[in-house]
């Protein structure tokens, strides 16, 4: 095993050219893991911790938009200027692991590793983000939406680095919500991340997607548009709120595995969504 | 760096050479295993119990998942630094006077997260003290005692500061 730690974004692409099979490692909370375990022995790694480049946000108010560098730990999105912008993202945030892993574990982390229970994949999946990629040929941008492909599957080619990702801010009610079995240092069983943006016409528009219940991160295309159908004075009825929450529930395609059953994450998405509908709606 | 390359890690204000080592392991057993700095416990390795907790970089993180050679440059605070002189510090008194330590292995683990939270917040609400302790298991105490000594700590500083 070699390990590689290039002081600059340039220098990081050039050893990825020249070693295209090596492991990235951002903050090492899976894949130290994996590594203490024996259960991956990487030929070359790449540590990415020095690159600067990767480390920084903006959020421009002008075009309404965010954009936060690959190596941003969570611990920055719990609070402060990113957390008041997208206060969904800083829930999401404030769920993962421990402090120790949030001030560790990274989006770009997330994104390279696209567990479908990665707690920041929702949120990229509600907001409409996209992910920026850099290999020496240029920069790529790629929706969200394309780049996860399955479970621990996403479309970076062997060339190409995570640098940032960026969202538009959305004009509305933000909220996630996670079930796991307890609060602290768990991995979700469910999670979903629900937008209502009022942005792009009079009436709200809902996006929601949904974690750890499907091999990608699945985005309710047909619960949303059901919803955004309903005429306004209806929206919040309650029988409106609770159709929505098991049409959620029927869109989510969960399994059986060792962490929970696949009946009790399609009810569990059925409550978080119709609790973060009722939030959003009563705000 | 190749697979047994020696490499420095600042710790606790000194340098010390890894020799004779693995490249892919982690700081946790670096420390404990290399270095002959066994405060940082190992239980979990999988950064879920908080025992090997250190302070990288400014940043309360588990040693278990950082990778010692990647931390080559950076600024590495284990428990031993806390106090060189071999004097407890008052987070360190305060948990031996609450009873906060009983079979003492997440201790140390606690005491780094402890210091950093009070390092960043000099009086911090109940849910915070909980929350920055929240990544530190110990099934000794049940957190009551533990909790009691950071409010000590907290009352006899701002008493201090008065």
């Amino acid at each position: 095993m070699t390990v590689l730690i290039p002081n600059t974004l340039d220098e990081a692409l050039a050893m990825l050219s020249d070693n295209p099979s090596a492991d990235l490692l951002t903050g090492g909370t899976d894949m130290m893991v994996e590594v203490n375990f024996n259960h991956r022995k990487p030929s070359t790694v790449i540590a990415l911790r020095r690159l600067t480049e990767l480390q920084s946000w903006s959020i421009d108010k002008e075009q309404q938009r965010v954009t936060i560098g690959a190596g941003v730990p969570y611990a920055e999105m719990e609070r402060g200027p990113l957390a008041e912008t997208l206060p969904c993202l800083a829930e999401a945030a404030r769920t993962v692991g421990s402090p120790q892993i949030r001030a560790a574990g990274t989006l770009g982390g997330n994104l390279g590793t696209c567990s479908p229970a990665g707690d920041g994949l929702p949120v990229l999946s509600a907001l409409d983000a996209t992910v920026h990629l850099l290999s020496p040929t240029g920069e790529r941008q790629i929706s969200f939406h394309d780049f996860m492909t399955g479970p621990k599957r996403n479309v970076r080619a062997s060339d190409e680095i995570i640098t940032a990702v960026s969202m538009n801010i959305p004009n509305g009610w933000q909220g996630y919500a996670k079930v796991g079995v307890r609060n602290a240092m768990v991995i979700s069983v469910a999670s979903a991340c629900l937008v209502l943006d009022h942005s792009v016409s009079d009436t709200r528009m809902v996006r929601l997607a949904l974690g750890s219940v499907g091999p990608t991160i699945i985005r309710c295309r047909e619960t949303e548009s059901w919803w955004n159908s309903v005429p306004s004075t209806q929206q919040t009825a309650t029988a409106t709120i609770d159709e929505f929450g098991s049409r959620a529930g029927d869109e989510s395609r969960p399994i059986d595995d060792h962490r929970s059953t696949a009946d009790y994450r399609r009810h569990a998405i059925s409550v978080l969504s119709r609790r973060l509908l009722t939030r959003g709606t009563q705000s | 760096m190749s697979e047994h390359q020696i490499y420095t890690l600042h710790i606790n204000g000194d340098e010390h050479q890894v020799k004779d080592a693995w490249i892919g392991e982690s700081l946790l057993y670096v420390l404990r295993e290399r270095l002959g700095l066994p405060g940082a416990k190992g239980a979990c390795e999988q950064g879920e119990c908080g025992s090997c907790t250190v302070v990288l970089d400014g940043d309360a993180v588990c040693s278990c998942l950082v990778l010692a050679a990647s931390a080559v440059g950076s600024d590495i605070a284990t428990v031993e630094g806390l106090s060189p002189d071999g004097s407890l510090t008052d987070v360190q008194q305060a948990f031996i006077d609450e009873g906060a330590v009983q079979c003492g292995f997440c201790t140390p683990g606690l005491i780094m997260a402890a210091h950093h939270l009070l390092d960043h917040n000099s009086s911090p609400s109940e849910l915070e003290v909980k929350e920055a302790l929240s990544g530190n298991i110990c099934r000794c105490t049940g957190y009551g005692r533990i909790f009691a000594a950071v409010d000590k700590v907290v009352s006899v500083r701002q008493g201090a500061s008065r």
